[in-house]
């Protein structure tokens, strides 16, 4: 199914959140993510699922200033 | 009064949100990139006390984004020198250099003499030790950060069931800061700090309570995501 990362389209196999997360690779700490403009916590990525057109945003930690 | 006419003829503003930017003080950490913009915009929108906390002096490659120095500064105290430009500023504003690092030791006796911290600084174990003394004192925490052309911004602290930095990334990342960095992403988000401490103070609009502001320059992606 498509969906989109940060308004930008992604074809992707992953059922939920958290297979999302692997498939791209992100890693364990300091990244964050919403589904549909809210933000999920990481303990609930197992259990958020993904549909056609999804809109999902990943948001990294930054340290700079 | 005349310095703030543009200001105060607006609504959200007007003379009695001015008397309580002059009766408002803020903690501003980190006077570089982010605190050059959040600065600048403080002390010329008159908030009455400003301190500034850097025990950084000024470098020739923080000239490119760090908007509040010169190259005749290169090698002096980044706290004193901005002390110093905002007083040319706004000669109304207290300002309070503090060139010095916020440590575990003096952090709740400086965050505990402003009423709110606007987050300049370039290091997620002092936004971790912001976010746990704000917590502590109560004290609003205006949250941002940047790297290369992204910056976010959010209110941490603030309103009804307020959240902390440490909800947002309950660890920071095992990857090595990536300091590379265009100077109009701190310009932009320290803009945007500036800007919701002063609806913070004034009362006024939506406050980025609750809610996490991010952009991307590369794309002009902008979002606003909430909890």
């Amino acid at each position: 199914m498509k969906i989109l990362i940060n308004q930008k389209e992604m074809a992707t196999d992953a059922a939920h959140l958290a297979a999302l997360a692997e498939e791209l690779g992100l890693p364990a700490t300091g990244v964050a993510a919403a589904v549909a403009g809210k933000m999920v916590p990481r303990t609930a990525w197992a259990d958020t699922p993904l549909y056609e057109g999804c809109p999902v945003t990943i948001i990294r930690a930054a340290c700079g200033g | 009064m005349e310095r703030y006419d543009r200001q105060v003829r607006l609504d959200e503003i007007g003379p009695a949100g001015q008397q309580k930017l002059r009766a408002a003080s803020v903690l501003v950490v980190g006077v570089g990139g982010l605190g050059s913009p959040i600065s600048l915009y403080l002390a010329g929108a008159g908030v009455g006390r400003i301190g500034l906390v850097d025990d950084d002096v000024v470098s020739i490659h923080n000239l490119h984004r760090q908007v509040l120095y010169g190259e005749d500064q290169v090698g002096q105290s980044k706290a004193r020198c901005a002390a110093e430009r905002l007083g040319r500023l706004n000669s109304e504003v207290q300002v309070e250099p503090h060139a010095m690092r916020l440590t575990e030791e003096n952090a709740e006796a400086l965050i505990g003499r402003y009423d709110l911290v606007v987050d300049g600084c370039d290091n997620y174990d002092t936004r971790y030790l912001i976010d746990r003394t704000c917590g502590k004192l109560g004290k609003p925490y205006v949250y941002g950060a940047i790297c290369g052309f992204t910056g976010q911004v959010s209110v941490f602290h603030y309103g009804p069931n307020p959240l902390a930095y440490a909800d947002l990334y309950p660890e920071p990342p095992s990857v090595a800061p990536d300091r590379r960095v265009i100077g109009p992403t701190p310009g932009i988000t320290g803009a945007v700090e500036a800007h919701e401490a002063i609806k913070v103070i004034c009362g006024f609009g939506d406050v980025l309570a609750r809610r996490l502001w991010m952009f991307d320059l590369r794309t002009m992606h902008s979002e606003v995501v909430a909890w």
